[in-house]
């Protein structure tokens, strides 16, 4: 349902004062939707329309359950497209969704500005739409269990992505087609008949062709580097059928496409609220709204012990961040100085606040974010802390609130965005043309039965053996591997 | 309205559907169901339905923000971190889903292949319903047809040259008035007893009787699905009988010898002063270690199920539950002949699956 003439003007109103602040977004088009369709568009990851498949069935049946329990209420959602697709709940107070239209700017400014979207495609409601139809005649000529587990298994490897490719070409997408295969040959030196023995000894001719073979094998190896971005690997190499790889072309797109918005939830959500505060505070927010607005304020970014809320933590980041440069409290000098109490009343008036976070938000992603702004006086300020399990009370307790330690572990959880980073190493492993992916280890284990599960999946669409190598925390590796005769598991 | 989700939400509950039925006998035995029951729906852990990634395992440290000091418990639970998805639900192979107990009884008929139960035919039909389903010319404003309405004086504007193409103009006429009114529909109404019956002798360890528990569950389950009113008594006996409450029934321990004539006499009694009217679909389920007083009381037993039990009874079902394979009292009863009685020996969970097979297969 399209907004009221009421809401239209209050919409009109926010626009303005987004403007004002200094946003770019594109237009953006609010829908009003009721409980049920806004909890069917949240399963739907933010879109009117996906390709048929029960994980959003599942997702929608949890939501509806959540909201009429009263547990959670969903008050916006929006996409990042062109025109921006915003959607309010139409039970909530005008108050509410004055905020949430607020809010929404600040997500399409996010949107259309910050260098980690770039590539996506901002015509992706029409994209997912084809998907859905490319799905549908899949299903129509296959049958749906078919199509369906295909998905499940090309959704199990949905996180196998480089999530860096968008931005650079790593190498041709289509290699050159090879030369033909020659067996190459150690050249002789000339000589007469009776005298090739000594120039040319047939034992360094031997030797010289070993050398050369184990070229030309290095050569084959296969893929020569080793590659992060499994789905397109799959994609040009794997036996598929036609429709199999189309499905999996979707996967890959809609994973790629979702990527960015991992890789940034600090920072957008911490944007929204940031650009938020500011335009209702400073212009939209009348006195009367002032307790409701500030009780559902509060609500966005409350803190819970044992938990990073990105809204919380994304605002104040971007307020310290003002805060500093508005100071002048950054660069060398500063850097240089020890004194607390000289740090902390810092000010050479320069006045660089705003400007500084507009840049922050075009050009970090969640880990630069983190690496480069989190300070120790931030970390103290905000109360953070690392916790651990504690084997003997069997319980979660706060472990360190040192600075390197938070940091470390803070980065570690977002490193791509909290996947494991693993490689196919080898498409023709001990020859077999078995595939062979190796776990890059950074300190924690692979969940194992789950990698069994995944390796099941991956075994489906490659259709010959598949391994992946793991470390374990205890020491040693380990090596998972599914097959005609189902799964393995060896400690090398 | 339908939504488009609604078909992906269905295939959901397919699915489901089709993992209880894979798994019906482990939850038939492990009788972790029991305890998640509420009023129509039961919840009931589903393994492996959601999707299998490359991922870490449960990572036992992460980041958190607010008041404590070092060493300050969070609780036992893992704190949920808002950055990743990692730590929705912890250990997350296994997802819990809620589906009604007449679906469950549905899948358990499928899977058994029990056939539907005829109730006794006696005074089948009791009294009417209304429903909202016919027409009328006659009736309050509140009830009123708007589409049929319309298409009557459409009709008639038709019919009568009035209607215009340029002006489509329907205003409906009294005569055109329709309004929604109701017809009456004989209410078959069936009323179901369970009489469960269990021996609480010494005897009658705690494990046995929670087979007891678990197999009544699945005939609770199976019954109600098939009667409008199911109403379940529980009778305990040592060496005498007497009614509780299905608390009780499960948790009391007695240390009597062991008389089951008591338990047949006052169940004949009940039905005497209570169903004698024959109105009702009467199941009788009793369950014992085996081991009987003494042959006496075994013939007393019999003559009780022949002459007064039987007759009045839709079924009766007698579950040996011991571990040994001794005939017992299961021996004593073979000597009757009614296809009425049937009788499982439960020595452990695992036979509960035939023993329900058994019990419920006879379509009574």
């Amino acid at each position: 349902m399209t907004l009221s003439a009421e809401m239209l003007a209050l919409q009109k109103e926010i626009e303005e004062y987004a403007r004002e602040f200094g946003l770019s977004y594109p237009p953006v088009h609010f829908e009003m939707l009721d409980y049920r369709l806004i909890n069917q568009v949240a399963a739907y990851d933010g879109f009117p329309a996906r390709y048929p498949h029960w994980r959003f069935g599942m997702e929608y049946v949890r939501l509806s359950k959540s909201y009429a329990y009263g547990l959670h209420r969903i008050y916006e959602m929006v996409i990042n497209t062109e025109p921006c697709y915003a959607y309010l709940l139409a039970s909530n107070m005008p108050i509410d969704q004055k905020l949430v239209m607020a809010h929404v700017y600040g997500h399409a400014d996010f949107f259309k500005n910050n260098l980690w979207f770039a590539h996506t495609n901002r015509k992706m409601l029409d994209e997912m739409a084809n998907h859905a139809g490319r799905v549908r005649r899949h299903v129509e000529r296959h049958g749906q269990e078919v199509v369906e587990d295909f998905i499940d298994a090309c959704l199990s490897l949905d996180n196998l992505i480089d999530i860096q490719a968008a931005g650079i070409r790593r190498r041709p997408l289509l290699e050159p087609a090879d030369e033909e295969d020659k067996t190459p040959t150690v050249r002789k030196l000339r000589a007469k008949d009776y005298m090739d023995p000594f120039i040319n000894p047939p034992e360094f001719l031997a030797a010289q062709q070993r050398l050369l073979q184990a070229e030309q094998e290095q050569q084959k190896h296969f893929p020569a580097e080793p590659e992060r971005d499994a789905l397109l690997f799959l994609l040009e190499h794997a036996p598929l059928e036609n429709w199999q790889r189309d499905v999996l072309d979707i996967v890959r797109e809609e994973a790629y496409y979702f990527a960015p918005q991992a890789q940034t939830k600090i920072m957008n959500e911490g944007w929204a609220s940031y650009v938020h505060t500011h335009l209702m505070t400073e212009r939209a927010l009348l006195p009367s709204e002032l307790i409701d607005y500030a009780d559902h304020h509060s609500g966005t970014v409350a803190i819970q012990p044992g938990h990073i809320n990105p809204y919380k933590i994304g605002l104040e980041l971007y307020r310290n961040i003002e805060d500093r440069w508005n100071r002048g409290a950054f660069g060398p000098e500063y850097e240089a100085c020890e004194d607390v109490q000289a740090r902390r009343t810092w000010d050479t008036l320069a006045g660089l606040g705003r400007a500084k976070v507009f840049e922050v938000r075009r050009i970090y992603n969640d880990v630069g974010f983190i690496d480069e702004f989190l300070t120790e006086e931030f970390c103290r300020e905000q109360q953070l802390f690392t916790f651990e399990y504690n084997q003997t009370t069997e319980e979660y307790e706060i472990a360190s609130r040192e600075f390197q330690d938070i940091k470390r572990r803070l980065l570690f959880q977002l490193t791509n965005f909290g996947h494991p980073l693993i490689d196919i190493v080898d498409a023709n492993y001990e020859n077999r043309g078995e595939l062979f992916l190796v776990h890059r280890y950074e300190g924690i284990d692979l969940d194992v039965p789950y990698a069994q599960d995944t390796l099941k999946n991956l075994y489906t669409l490659w259709t010959r053996p598949v391994h992946i190598e793991t470390e374990l925390e205890e020491g040693g590796k380990l090596l998972l591997s599914h097959g005609p005769n189902g799964s393995s598991k060896h400690t090398p | 309205m339908a939504l488009l989700i609604d078909q992906d939400a269905s295939r959901f509950r397919q699915i489901v559907r089709g993992k209880i039925k894979q798994n019906l006998k482990k939850y038939m035995s492990n009788g972790e169901l029991i305890g998640k029951q509420g009023k129509d729906l039961v919840s009931i852990p589903i393994p492996q339905i959601d999707l299998p990634h490359f991922r870490f395992g449960d990572p036992r440290d992460g980041v958190g923000q607010g008041e404590g000091e070092v060493g300050t418990s969070l609780g036992p639970g893992r704190p949920g971190n808002g950055t990743g998805k990692a730590g929705d639900q912890p250990g997350a192979h296994i997802l819990e889903v809620e589906v009604s107990l007449q679906e469950l009884a549905e899948i358990l008929g499928e899977e058994l292949a029990l056939p539907r139960i005829q109730p006794k035919s006696k005074n089948n039909v009791e009294g009417e319903t209304s429903r909202y389903t016919s027409l009328r010319r006659v009736g309050p404003n509140s009830l009123r047809h708007f589409k049929r309405t319309y298409r009557e004086a459409l009709k008639r504007q038709l019919s009568s040259g009035v209607y215009s193409w340029e002006r489509p103009n329907i205003v409906p006429i009294r005569d055109d008035m329709r309004y929604r009114s109701w017809k009456t529909y004989p209410r078959p109404d069936s009323n179901a007893v369970i009489l469960y019956m269990m021996d609480v002798s010494g005897s009658m360890t705690q494990q046995r009787k929670e087979l007891v528990r678990m197999t009544a569950f699945w005939i609770d389950t199976w019954l109600r699905a098939h009667y409008k009113n199911l109403t379940s008594r529980y009778i305990v006996h040592d060496a005498n009988a007497h009614e509780v409450d299905a608390e009780t029934f499960y948790h009391v321990r007695e240390n009597g010898g062991t008389k089951i004539s008591s338990a047949y006499e006052f169940c004949k009694k009940i039905i005497e002063r209570e169903y004698g009217d024959g109105a009702a679909n009467l199941y009788g389920f009793h369950f014992s270690d085996g081991e009987n007083f003494n042959s006496e009381d075994d013939n007393r037993c019999l003559n009780l199920l022949t002459e007064a039990l039987l007759p009045q009874m839709n079924l009766f079902g007698y579950g040996q539950v011991a571990s040994g394979y001794g005939a017992y009292f299961l021996g004593t009863l073979s000597r009757i002949h009614d296809e009425k009685l049937v009788t499982a020996h439960i020595g452990d969970p695992d036979d509960i699956f035939d023993a329900i097979k058994t019990f419920l297969g006879k379509g009574a």
